[in-house]
């Protein structure tokens, strides 16, 4: 998801090397293929090892907090590369027939693309089920179908607005609140000299877009895994056109962006002064912080997503994380051990918090005083967590993804591509998105309902 | 000619046994380049072609279904596929002659003058070959970069603006710009070695006999070297046709103008790894392996004069 090309050139890099560290391990013939991968170090040679594929920043000392604190049970760590690189390796294990870790990091989104696959374990048999009260009820929703649960939620990204307070004051411009205030406020910035644009509306903006579809009441996908074979779409609502016709217009009159998200220039564009809004998951900040080229004058807030109705206030989630037991796993019960404790201790997460700046699905540290009082630096000390992403999280209800998700995202980055270049409406755009996906699950078999 | 009756006086020959001796050890020393052949080069194809004609749909998971030649069917009637073909025709189009061209100009300089520069020269235009593809396609993005690259700075010293070079309307441009940098190099020392091995007595004659130095460069030089030309462009019609590792880099700074089925490997690529249809994927690389063989054997046969094959 917040891949760059400079990470991934990195991440082909290191797969390049873990493969050549394989190889030379083969030919010495000396020790275990687990040994050999392990990123981290063991600490107790003799317990069972699990094997675990993620890349959260900083995990290795999640691990070794892990690993420290249990004696029977190990984890063997290897980072197989970021979101699509991981999902490449994982589906090409899955056609092998081999070659999958035990516990793997997905995010929520691709859920339903694996176990439709019938690749990942249903961890109510070891008792899964019973954590439900100790994550929220969206993350919850997200990872589970009925009875079974799919995967143990970590990480979520509930969303609000981080904003350039010092833009909006140079200006004598009013924080939005509502779409329509946006909207506005995208044009009095305009007319106050804002050379820049309010924010931008990257067209491969993926789970961001389907954030900002969902917050009008938009539902996809009705897709039940107990039910494999069908799939409901409806990509082409009156909601999402709404929604998107919004943009559009914004887009029209030059008020908003439209440069693809997670570029090198789109993340200078973030902090250097050219948005004044970065409409943001929970984990935005952290990912601002890390970027360089940043205004040194800048001075940022958090606030609340704007609503549609302020009545009835919509909360939305961008991205977030969970572990999955692998259908391959010979060791289905520890590996879903290792899925359910990886991250369920205050120690596990106040390095998760400080060191990845993840935001905890894990109710007892979501509630913490310590977290919701964190104040951030970066937001001159504003506690973001309590004012802003709280409320988010809390009220996220989850969503229905598809079974063939990164066909659909690809899709819609098209489309979207397409209407900003070609001048296409809304209303093409989706219904391109709606008959392409509806083609397409028929072709693979699925019984379509539109 | 002579060297065919050779072989043939060979063959010809009655086997003794020191012969048939050799002919075993032959095999001997064969047998490890067979074997690494055959485990990972014949097997996969093999599997492939097996996968290719077999289908799973997602929501059939698990169950493999023989469907004869039905993906190829859909392969061929398939308009992402026939359009990522046509789109990979044009690049072969422009990027081929483009290429070749700038190659045998800067060859032919290289081996008029003699000068420490030409050395220096033949080096530098060699240098980008040596730079891996996926390396040097990196570095393009940043330079075609509206907020990094140089170009913003160029046009402004004349006080215009830079065109987009990663919007849709020109990243063909841009794309057949990274394959000629990259490649230019490796064809020009190919036909720079060719135009060494040319007696320069032959130039001698030309010059007694009138000709200057272009009508040497086009009328010697060229026919001469025709063989060496023929193979280059086999080379550049197939790396052409497969056209991949570049477009899929830029990929990441410029998703909408590059989708993920631009080129047919890309799509093959996509098919397999990002939508999990490995059947699907088999059957497009076999098809695209498929005109790329017959493409390159049509062009053979046409240049069968020039390549020295007849």
């Amino acid at each position: 998801m917040r891949t760059s090309a400079r990470r991934r050139g990195v991440a082909a890099a290191a797969a390049v090397a873990v493969s050549a560290v394989g190889l030379t391990a083969c030919s010495g013939g000396g020790g275990s293929a687990a040994e050999a991968t392990c990123t981290n170090e063991i600490k107790q040679p003799d317990a069972a090892q699990v094997t675990v594929w993620a890349w959260y920043p900083a995990f290795e000392s999640v691990v070794d907090n892990f690993n420290e604190m249990h004696t029977d049970l190990q984890v063997c760590w290897t980072n197989a590369g970021q979101g699509a690189d991981e999902y490449n390796k994982f589906q090409t294990a899955i056609e092998a027939g081999t070659g999958a870790p035990d516990v793997i990091m997905l995010e929520a989104e691709v859920l339903p693309t694996f176990t439709i696959l019938e690749s990942l374990v249903d961890l109510s048999e070891y008792g899964a089920a019973e954590l439900e009260g100790d994550y929220t009820a969206g993350s919850w929703s997200d990872v589970s179908n009925g009875d079974a649960v799919y995967a143990i939620p970590v990480d979520g990204g509930p969303m609000g607005m981080l904003y350039r307070t010092d833009i909006f004051e140079e200006y004598g411009v009013e924080v939005p609140t509502t779409w329509d205030e946006f909207a506005t406020a995208a044009q009095d910035l305009r007319d106050a000299g804002f050379e820049g644009h309010i924010t931008d509306f990257p067209t491969n903006g993926n789970a961001l877009n389907y954030a900002l579809f969902a917050q009008n009441g938009w539902e996809p996908f009705q897709y039940d895994a107990a039910k494999p074979t069908e799939v409901g779409i409806t990509v082409d609502s009156p909601e999402a056109e709404e929604v998107l016709s919004y943009w559009k217009g914004l887009i029209d009159d030059d008020l908003v962006a439209t440069e693809d998200a997670f570029t090198t220039d789109y993340n200078a564009a973030l902090v250097d002064g050219t948005y004044a809004v970065y409409l943001a998951a929970a984990w935005g900040p952290g990912y601002l912080q890390g970027l360089s080229e940043a205004d040194a004058d800048a001075e940022w807030r958090a606030a609340p997503l704007p609503q549609w109705d302020p009545e009835n206030p919509v909360q939305v989630n961008w991205g977030g994380s969970t572990f999955a037991v692998t259908t391959q796993s010979e060791q289905p019960e520890a590996a879903a051990t290792v899925a359910k404790e990886l991250f369920d201790t205050d120690e596990a997460w106040k390095l998760g918090v400080e060191e990845a700046a993840l935001w905890p699905q894990w109710k007892p540290m979501l509630e913490s005083d310590w977290f919701t009082g964190l104040e951030a630096p970066f937001f001159g000390g504003q506690k973001i967590n309590e004012e802003v992403f709280l409320d988010a999280a809390n009220g996220y209800e989850g969503f229905s993804f598809s079974p063939f998700q990164v066909y659909a995202y690809d899709q819609q980055t098209q489309a979207l591509y397409d209407m900003v270049q070609n001048g296409t409406d809304a209303a093409t755009a989706l219904g391109t998105v709606q008959d392409g996906l509806v083609q397409y699950a028929t072709e693979q078999g699925f019984t379509v309902s539109e | 000619m002579s060297l065919g009756s050779r072989v043939e006086a060979g063959t010809a020959r009655p086997t003794s046994k020191i012969a048939s001796r050799r002919q075993r050890w032959g095999y001997v020393y064969v047998a490890p380049f067979a074997a690494v052949f055959a485990v990972f080069l014949v097997l996969p194809l093999g599997y492939a072609l097996w996968m290719s004609l077999h289908n799973k749909g997602i929501a059939t998971a698990g169950r493999s279904v023989f469907v004869g030649a039905d993906n190829y069917v859909k392969a061929f009637t398939d308009p992402v596929f026939l359009e990522g073909l046509w789109r990979v025709l044009r690049f072969v189009l422009v990027m081929v002659p483009v290429q070749i061209v700038v190659a045998l100009v800067a060859a032919l300089l290289l081996d008029t003058l003699a000068t420490r520069l030409s050395r220096a020269t033949r080096l530098l235009i060699f240098v980008p070959y040596a730079i891996p593809a996926v390396i040097g396609a990196l570095m393009w993005g940043f330079l075609y970069s509206p907020r990094f690259g140089p170009a913003q700075d160029v046009f402004g010293l004349l006080g215009l603006t830079a065109p987009n070079f990663l919007s849709s309307a020109n990243i063909f441009g841009s794309l057949v710009n990274i394959v000629t940098w990259q490649w230019v190099g490796y064809y020009m020392i190919i036909i720079y070695a060719a135009l060494r091995s040319i007696d320069p007595s032959v130039y001698e004659a030309a010059v007694l006999d009138g000709a200057d130095g272009r009508q040497i460069a086009l009328r010697i030089k060229v026919p001469m070297i025709s063989s060496s030309m023929v193979m280059i462009v086999v080379f550049a019609l197939i790396g052409t046709l497969q056209f991949f590792t570049e477009p899929q880099v830029l990929r990441s700074s410029a998703q909408g103008a590059i989708p993920s089925d631009y080129t047919p490997n890309m799509y093959a690529f996509a098919t397999a790894f990002n939508y999990s249809q490995f059947n699907y994927a088999s059957t497009l690389a076999f098809a695209l392996g498929f005109l790329v063989f017959v493409g390159s054997y049509v062009f053979l046969f046409l240049t069968r004069k020039q390549s020295g094959l007849k």
